[in-house]
C-alpha cells in the first residue's frame, strides 16, 4: 500500500504497472466468458432487442408520405392549412406529377392506406385518381385542379390537403396521439370527439383487471404458498406437482375448459341451477365479460404467483413465529407482524409476475372476453394482423411498456427492487 | 429471589411422556423438580430428548402424558403467549425486518404497553446487554455475539419470571461462547430470573448451573449439581458424557466396608468405591478420572492395588501433561498431571505403575 503512497502506481515484479497485468492476466478469462454467453446474446439480440427496436421506431415511423408524393409535400409548404382556400395550382401539378409516378410503380396504394387512418375515405381517392393519371401527360396537360377535382371531387375537400401537410414529417407524434385518444389537427394535437374514443378505456380497463387478476392471485396463492413451505417435503411434492400441473397442459385447453365451465349452459350454471341457488331462467353469465377473463386468467396465471411465495416462505424459518409466541404474540398477532412481513418480497416478485404477464395476455381474453373483457393486446393484434396499422400497434404496443416500466419504477421506489426474490 | 434453598417448586414436570409418532417414546417418564431462581441445564447428546422438554414447557409441543406445572398451575392446556416464559432460541430469531429496538419493543408492544414506558425499558434492557447504542440497527448488521445478547435481552425485556435458553451459544467461537457463558450466568443470578438452559456441551453445563439434568435415551440419568455430576457420576453413561473418564471392565469378587474389590479381565484386581453393583460377581465398569491417577510411587498410600502401565505418548499441554498408557489392555488409559517444577516427565515405552485413591474409583454398571 505504501508503495502507491510514495512511488505512484504498484508494480508487478517485471515493471509494469499492476494494474495492466493483472487486465491482461484476466483478459483471456473475460474473453471465455464472453464466448459461452455469445450465443444467447447473438439470440436475444435477433429475437428481442431487434424487434422491440424496431416496433418502437414504427410508432414513429412518417417516411412514406415524403418518399411517394416529395414534389406535393414541397408545394404544400407554402399553403397555410388553417385557412379556408384550397390550396393552388402548383400544388395540384405537385401531386399528378407525384401520383403518376407513384401509380406507375404502384405505391399510390400505400401512402393511400396510410392517409386513411388519419381520414378515412382518402384511400379511395387516392386509388381510384391513380389509375387514371397513369395515363396522363403531367408535363403539360393542365391545369389539374380541374381536372382532378373533376376526377374525383375528394381532391376538392380541404381536410384531404390538411391531412396531407400535418402528416407530412418525417416522423410523426400522430400514432401516439391516436393511441391516446386524440388526433394531430391542424393547430396541433386535440382530443377526438367522444364516439371516436377507445383507446384510453381499453389501456384502463387492462391495468384495472391485471389489478383485480393480480389481487386474486394473492389472496388465492398466499395460503397455498404458506401450506406449502409448512407440510413435510413429501407432501409439499406431491402438492407443488398439483400447482405445476397446468403448466403442462395447453393453455388453449385450459381456456377452452373455462368455456365449458363458465357458458351458460355450462357446468358451473348447471349445478347452481340443480341446486337451486340460481332459477333456470335467470342464469348467471360468466364467460364473454371481464368476469370470465378475470376467472379464467386468476387460474393461468396462479402458479406464477405461488412459485415466488413458496421459494420465498421456504426460507422464513419457523423459529422465528415461536420466538414471537413466546415473546407473548397471539397466532394472528405473530403472522401479521412477523411472518408476513418478511413473506412481502415474495408477494412483490409474484404480483410484479403476474401483472405484467396479465397487461400483455392476449389469447385468454380474446377466447372468454367477449367484447367486455378483451385487452389492450388484443386491440395491438388487431392493428397488426387485421388493420394492417402497424404504427398504431407499435406505438399502443410502446405504452404498454412503458406503463409496466413505470409501475416497475415505482414498485422499486416503494419497495425496493432487492426485495423481490424470485428463490 | 436467588434463594436456591427455597425449595417450593416452581418449575415442575410430573411423570411427562412425549412421543411424536405414537410408537417411540422421545421423553419417558420425566419427574424434575425446580425451586425459583434456580439455573437449570439440560444437558445431553442430540435426540436424548431435552429439547423436546424444553419446547414442552415453552408450549410449542404437548406432552403426551402427565402434567407440567408453572407456580404451581398445570400450564398443560395454555398457549405459549400467555405462559409469559422468554425463550432464547439457537438461532436468536431475532426478527429480521425490525430494528433491535423494535425487536425489543415488540414483547411490550403485543403487552399493549404505553410508548414511554416501552422506550424505558428496552433502553433500560439494552443497557442491561451494553447495547445501548445499537437500537436503531438492524439484525444483520451485527456480529454473532451482539445478536446473542440481543436476544438475551429481548428475552429479558417483559420481565418474566422463567427463562428458557435453547443452545444459544453453540453458534459463537470459543472465546467469546465463554465470555457469554458468564455474563448469562451473572445476569441470571442478578435479576434472580430461573433459567432452563439446554445444550450439549458440558463445559458450559459444568461453569454456568446451579444444577445439571444429564438425559439419554428420554430419561435423566442423573440430576446434581455440577461437582457432583463430575466427582460422583451415578452411572457410567454420566461417567462417560461428563469430562474426561477412564474405563476398565472387570467382575465384582468382593464389597467390604464400602470398597469393592474387582477383578479386571486381565486379572488384576483393584479398589473400588461400590456405586452401582450390590454383590460380587456382578460384571462392572470402573471408572477414573485421568487427574486422580497417580503414578508417584511416595504418594500412593500404602496397601491399595496398583497396576502396571506401559506409556504409550507423552503430551505436553503447557499447564498439565496428557500421557497416554496400556492399562490392563487398555490403550486409551489417560492421566493428566499438572505441570509442576517437581513432575516427573514419562517417556514413550516407559514402565510405571499406577494407583488411585478407592473412592476415586467408582465401580458402576457394565
Amino acid at each position: 500500500m505504501s508503495d502507491t503512497t510514495q512511488n505512484g502506481p504498484v508494480l508487478a515484479a517485471d515493471g509494469t504497472p499492476l494494474k495492466r497485468s493483472l487486465a491482461k492476466a484476466l483478459r483471456m478469462q473475460k474473453l471465455r466468458a464472453l464466448m459461452l454467453i455469445a450465443p444467447l446474446l447473438l439470440f436475444i439480440l435477433v429475437t428481442f432487442i431487434l424487434p422491440v427496436g424496431d416496433m418502437l421506431f414504427r410508432s414513429v415511423d412518417n417516411r412514406i408520405v415524403q418518399d411517394v408524393l416529395p414534389n406535393t409535400v414541397r408545394a404544400l409548404e407554402n399553403w397555410d392549412a388553417a385557412s379556408s382556400e384550397l390550396p393552388d395550382e402548383a400544388v395540384f401539378a405537385a401531386m399528378a406529377v407525384d401520383l403518376k409516378a407513384a401509380a406507375e410503380i404502384k405505391v399510390h396504394t400505400k401512402v393511400a392506406k396510410r392517409l386513411n387512418y388519419e381520414n378515412p375515405g382518402m384511400a379511395s381517392v387516392f386509388r381510384k385518381s391513380g389509375r387514371k393519371v397513369r395515363k396522363w401527360d403531367v408535363e403539360n396537360e393542365g391545369p389539374y385542379k380541374e381536372r382532378l377535382i373533376e376526377l374525383n371531387d375528394g381532391w376538392a375537400d380541404i381536410e384531404l390537403w390538411r391531412t396531407i401537410k400535418t402528416y407530412s414529417g418525417q416522423r410523426t407524434m400522430g400514432y401516439f396521439l391516436n393511441a391516446v385518444d386524440m388526433k394531430l389537427g391542424a393547430d396541433g394535437a386535440e382530443v377526438r370527439p367522444e364516439t371516436e374514443r377507445i383507446y384510453n378505456t381499453m389501456l384502463i380497463r387492462t391495468m384495472r383487471m391485471s389489478l383485480i387478476i393480480t389481487f386474486s392471485c394473492i389472496m388465492l396463492g398466499y395460503p397455498v404458498a404458506w401450506l406449502l413451505a409448512n407440510i413435510t417435503t413429501r407432501s409439499a411434492n406431491m402438492l407443488l406437482i398439483l400447482v405445476l400441473l397446468p403448466f403442462w397442459t395447453s393453455l388453449l385447453v385450459r381456456t377452452s375448459s373455462w368455456k365449458i365451465l363458465l357458458q351458460q349452459q355450462g357446468v358451473i350454471n348447471d349445478v347452481l341451477v340443480w341446486i337451486g341457488i340460481v332459477g333456470d331462467d335467470n342464469r348467471l353469465v360468466l364467460i364473454n365479460n371481464e368476469l370470465g377473463t378475470i376467472i379464467a386468467m386468476t387460474h393461468i396465471l396462479l402458479p406464477f404467483m405461488i412459485l415466488p411465495m413458496y421459494s420465498v416462505m421456504q426460507t422464513i424459518q419457523p423459529t422465528y413465529l415461536r420466538a414471537a409466541k413466546s415473546l407473548g404474540a397471539t397466532n394472528w398477532t405473530a403472522f401479521w407482524r412477523v411472518y408476513f412481513p418478511q413473506s412481502v418480497p415474495g408477494i412483490g416478485a409474484g404480483s410484479i409476475l403476474v401483472f405484467i404477464l396479465a397487461v400483455g395476455y392476449y389469447i385468454t381474453p380474446a377466447l372468454v372476453g367477449g367484447t367486455k373483457g378483451t385487452f389492450i393486446s388484443n386491440l395491438i393484434a388487431y392493428h397488426i394482423s387485421s388493420s394492417g396499422n402497424w404504427g398504431l400497434g407499435a406505438a399502443l404496443g410502446a405504452i404498454l411498456l412503458a406503463v409496466v416500466l413505470l409501475l416497475y419504477w415505482v414498485y422499486d421506489k416503494i419497495v425496493g427492487i432487492d426485495n423481490v426474490k424470485l428463490g | 429471589m436467588a434463594d436456591a434453598s427455597n425449595n417450593d417448586a416452581f418449575v415442575e414436570f410430573e411423570r411427562v411422556q412425549k412421543s411424536y409418532d405414537g410408537e417411540n417414546l422421545v421423553v419417558k417418564d420425566l419427574n424434575l423438580i425446580m425451586p425459583k431462581g434456580e439455573f437449570l441445564t439440560m444437558l445431553g447428546p442430540s435426540g436424548s430428548g431435552k429439547t423436546t422438554c424444553l419446547m414442552m414447557l415453552a408450549g410449542f409441543e404437548t406432552a403426551t402424558h402427565g402434567d407440567i406445572r408453572l407456580g404451581g398451575t398445570s400450564i398443560n392446556n395454555i398457549p405459549p403467549h400467555k405462559r409469559g416464559i422468554g425463550m432464547v432460541f439457537q438461532n436468536y430469531a431475532l426478527f429480521p425486518h425490525m430494528t433491535i429496538a423494535e425487536n425489543l419493543s415488540f414483547p411490550l408492544e403485543v403487552r399493549k404497553m404505553g410508548k414511554s414506558e416501552r422506550e424505558a425499558k428496552v433502553k433500560r434492557a439494552l443497557d442491561m446487554v451494553e447495547m445501548g447504542a445499537f437500537g436503531g440497527r438492524r439484525p444483520s448488521q451485527l456480529s454473532g455475539g451482539q445478536q446473542q445478547r440481543i436476544a438475551l435481552a429481548r428475552a429479558l425485556v417483559f420481565e418474566p419470571e422463567l427463562v428458557l435458553m435453547d443452545e444459544p451459544l453453540g453458534a459463537l467461537d470459543k472465546q467469546l461462547r465463554e465470555k457469554m457463558q458468564f455474563e448469562i450466568t451473572h445476569l441470571a443470578h442478578r435479576l434472580g430470573i430461573t433459567v432452563v438452559y439446554v445444550t450439549h456441551d458440558q463445559t458450559e453445563a459444568l461453569t454456568m448451573s446451579d444444577r445439571v439434568a444429564v438425559f439419554e435415551d428420554g430419561r435423566i440419568q442423573q440430576l446434581a449439581p455440577p461437582d457432583k455430576l463430575y466427582e460422583e457420576p451415578q452411572n457410567s453413561f454420566v461417567a462417560q458424557f461428563i469430562g474426561e473418564n477412564n474405563t476398565l471392565e472387570g467382575v465384582v469378587k468382593e464389597i467390604n466396608n464400602g470398597v469393592a474389590l474387582v477383578q479386571l479381565d486381565d486379572g488384576e484386581l483393584i479398589d473400588c468405591k461400590p456405586v452401582n453393583v450390590s454383590k460380587p460377581g456382578e460384571r462392572t465398569r470402573v471408572s477414573i478420572r485421568p487427574e486422580r491417577v497417580e503414578y508417584n510411587k511416595d504418594r500412593l498410600s500404602e496397601g491399595v492395588h496398583t497396576l502396571k502401565a506401559e506409556v504409550l505418548e507423552f503430551i505436553y499441554m503447557g499447564d498439565i501433561f496428557r500421557t497416554r498408557l496400556r492399562v490392563a489392555g487398555n490403550d486409551e488409559f489417560v492421566i493428566k498431571t499438572r505441570n509442576a517444577p517437581d513432575q516427573v516427565r514419562l517417556k514413550p515405552g516407559q514402565q510405571i505403575e499406577i494407583g488411585w485413591l478407592p473412592e476415586d474409583c467408582r465401580a458402576l454398571d457394565a
